[in-house]
């Protein structure tokens, strides 16, 4: 009978929409309305206590409760604005929940981002101890672990160079290295692996399983159902701030991929004022459509055709985003194509205000199915400005083939240009097998 | 063996501060530190001199103005060693209010991602003052040589002061940096503050001006009773400061209490509203 490392009671997450009051509301604004409020108090009680009860909240979390065993790695999957986030940061300590309780029996790290705390200015050398003191190791963990983390990030030639001359590779690769040689007996992880190259986020992905292995705990938040399969025994998925299917990993994931998104008919602009961004909003999505100019499928998304995305994209001054991109994934969350300016070297001149930006892609190597499109701008250093993970559901239909009116069995992501000759048969050449 | 349990509720009300915890979690005030310390001065022409050219030159253009033109009284002391004694402590003091009330703010990504007691991050910004401190004072030093003067044996109170200075850093700090998060009218109060906050500070003229009762009142400014002492301890002014001293010290305590509280009960909202 093994042992409970995590057991959450009835947790709920209660915030104060951003849209009843100012992002940040000015002191004048604080002292008018103590003032205003005091003086209410006096003349009448009643009404004043009413009010304090504030009156435009959401609850990103509700009600949730479950328990995780010694050992146990489980995967939490949901979509975005699902609350898996809220959930780490309350089990993180980083904000406090506003109703229920936890507990958690062991050291927790928690890993909600690489990198935090790195200085630009500081060295390789030097970062790797600031941010495993941040992630909470002690100074002589970390210098046992050293030589490993170094090699790990394959920067050895580089440990004493500050980190603002690495590359993004580079900083990313020391920034996982750092955290992957974390070892509490509780780890809480958030969409970290998607960082670096294919082969780093493999190595990653592998580091997680040895951890895995060893008996650790571990929550794992992730968009990759690969990963979530590969590394869990069990998941959990939350629908708007509830828990909504909790069992064996392949059920739950399935059950995930079934789920109803918003698909969106081309040539209709998608709204975007609902969705879940990140950035700094000084650029802002806000509306997006598509279209592939292709009358013979009522324009929509076909193999091998042109798309053209159209976005309506506010800006608050007059600026070149070095960055813009549509990015076009499996439902599965494996990015699949990114189409992004950065990789043309022509900076999206923007005015402050509405603009139209069209990105086209010639050919779209995508096989007939659902996927999800994300938007993002910002600059080549990746700071955000806007950042839309999953903007709407994108229908790649069939195209009439010529060949038998049927199409193969088997269903691959990616399409290409293959021809099939034959070129005869072997037996017909002249063999000539001579016997002794 | 029992694994440590962590409990998570909702906090209400006004929870005392946890110094236990801020003790476990002192290797990562020592590497915050460090970090202030380390890149403090990256990537400016002048470095670390930096941390003499602040009270020197003003030293230089208080002795123009108030010593020279004005004729302020120094307690029969040289006027540039007068007010260059009190600038250190000042500098220090100033500079610690200045980056730690914006400390938190600064540290946006960090609070939005890890947990550690918030408390660390003010506070570090602090100690990372105490190496200008020392920069600045060796100058100080070699100005007494020059002039001639030998500390007193009240020399053994100079580390209290400087305590003093950085309990009353620390205090005010904790209040601006909390408020911050919430309103950031604070980074345009702070500039202000510490203006008026120098000329109530008997820096560029000496507390003797005052009569009794009023100069031990005076002391509620606690950087009066800072900037009092050092002169009183290194540079032997013979009017002693002690009652001064006693309220200073008081005031100092009661603005770090009310300000740890403060900062206790604002920061469970940080992450949600920095």
């Amino acid at each position: 009978m093994s042992n409970v490392a995590i057991r959450v009671e009835g947790i709920g997450k209660r915030y104060r929409l951003g849209a009843a009051r100012p992002r940040f509301p000015t002191l004048r604004d604080a002292l008018v309305s103590t003032t205003q409020k005091a003086a209410r108090t006096l003349t009448s009680p009643i009404r004043s206590l009413r009010e304090r009860i504030p009156l435009e909240t959401f609850w990103a979390l509700r009600d949730v409760s479950f328990e995780v065993a010694e050992g146990e790695v489980v995967g939490i999957i949901g979509g975005n604005g699902a609350g898996k986030s809220t959930l780490l940061k309350i089990l993180s300590r980083i904000t406090t929940p506003t109703e229920g309780r936890a507990e958690i029996h062991g050291r927790v790290g928690s890993l909600l981002e690489v990198g935090t705390g790195f200085h630009p200015e500081l060295t390789g050398r030097e970062n790797i101890f600031l941010n495993g003191a941040i992630l909470g190791m002690t100074r002589q963990e970390i210098a046992l672990k050293f030589d490993e983390i170094v090699a790990f990030a394959e920067v050895e030639r580089f440990i004493d160079t500050p980190v603002k001359h690495y590359s993004s590779g580079m900083y990313l690769r020391l920034a996982f290295a750092v955290a992957a040689h974390l070892e509490p007996e509780i780890l809480i992880v958030d969409e970290v692996l998607a960082v670096g190259d294919a082969s780093f986020q493999k190595k990653c992905l592998g580091k997680m399983g040895d951890v895995a292995r060893q008996g650790r705990t571990v929550l794992f938040v992730s968009h990759n159902m690969d990963a979530v399969q590969r590394l869990c025994s069990r998941a959990m998925m939350l629908e708007r701030g509830r828990v909504v299917v909790e069992g064996p990993t392949a059920s739950v994931v399935s059950r995930y991929l079934s789920r109803d998104l918003g698909k969106a008919a081309p040539t209709t602009p998608v709204s975007l004022s609902d969705v879940r961004r990140v950035g700094s909003g000084e650029v802002r999505f806000q509306t997006v459509c598509y279209s592939s100019g292709d009358e013979a499928v009522g324009l929509q998304a076909h193999p091998g055709g042109p798309l053209e995305f159209t976005l309506l994209v506010e800006s608050d001054a007059d600026r070149h985003v070095e960055s813009m991109a549509v990015s076009i994934c499996t439902r599965n969350g494996t990015l699949l194509v990114n189409a992004d300016s950065l990789e043309l070297g022509q900076a999206v001149p923007l005015s402050k205000g509405p603009n139209v930006v069209v990105i086209r892609i010639a050919a779209l190597h995508l096989n007939p199915g659902s996927y999800s499109v994300g938007l993002w701008a910002g600059d080549a250093l990746a700071t955000t400005l806007d950042y839309i993970e999953e903007a709407f559901e994108l229908e790649v239909v069939p195209v009439q083939s010529q060949g038998f009116g049927v199409t193969p069995g088997v269903e691959a992501t990616v399409p290409c240009d293959f021809a099939v000759e034959s070129r005869g048969s072997l037996q017909s050449a002249p063999v000539n097998i001579v016997a002794d | 063996m029992h694994p440590p349990v962590t409990i998570i509720e909702p906090r209400e009300g006004w929870p005392a501060p946890d110094l236990r915890e801020l003790w476990s979690y002192r290797e990562l005030l020592f590497f915050l530190v460090w970090r202030d310390v380390k890149v403090r001065y990256k990537q400016t022409a002048l470095g670390a001199s930096w941390a003499i050219i602040q009270p020197f030159f003003t030293m230089v253009v208080f002795s123009l103005f108030f010593g020279k033109l004005a004729g302020v009284p120094s307690d029969d002391l040289p006027y540039p060693i007068f007010s260059y004694a009190a600038l250190v402590p000042w500098t220090f003091f100033a500079q610690g209010l200045t980056q730690s009330s914006n400390s938190l703010v600064a540290s946006q990504n960090l609070i939005k991602k890890v947990y550690f007691p918030r408390l660390a991050i003010p506070t570090a910004t602090v100690l990372a003052g105490v190496v200008d401190f020392v920069l600045a004072f060796v100058v100080l030093l070699g100005m007494m040589a020059f002039y001639g003067i030998v500390p007193t044996a009240q020399v053994v109170w100079l580390p209290a002061l400087l305590l003093l200075a950085l309990v009353t850093s620390l205090g005010v700090g904790l209040w601006f940096s909390a408020l911050n998060v919430m309103y950031r009218d604070v980074a345009y109060v702070v500039p202000f503050v510490v203006q008026l906050w120098l000329f109530a500070t008997p820096i560029a003229y000496p507390s003797s001006m005052l009569p009794e009762p009023w100069r031990t009142l005076y002391g509620l400014n606690p950087m009066a009773g800072v900037v009092e002492g050092f002169r009183w301890t290194l540079l032997g002014t013979e009017t002693a400061p002690e009652p001064m001293l006693a309220v200073s010290a008081l005031a100092a305590v009661a603005i770090l209490v009310g300000g740890a509280f403060y900062f206790r009960r604002m920061e469970r909202s940080f992450a949600d509203e920095v």
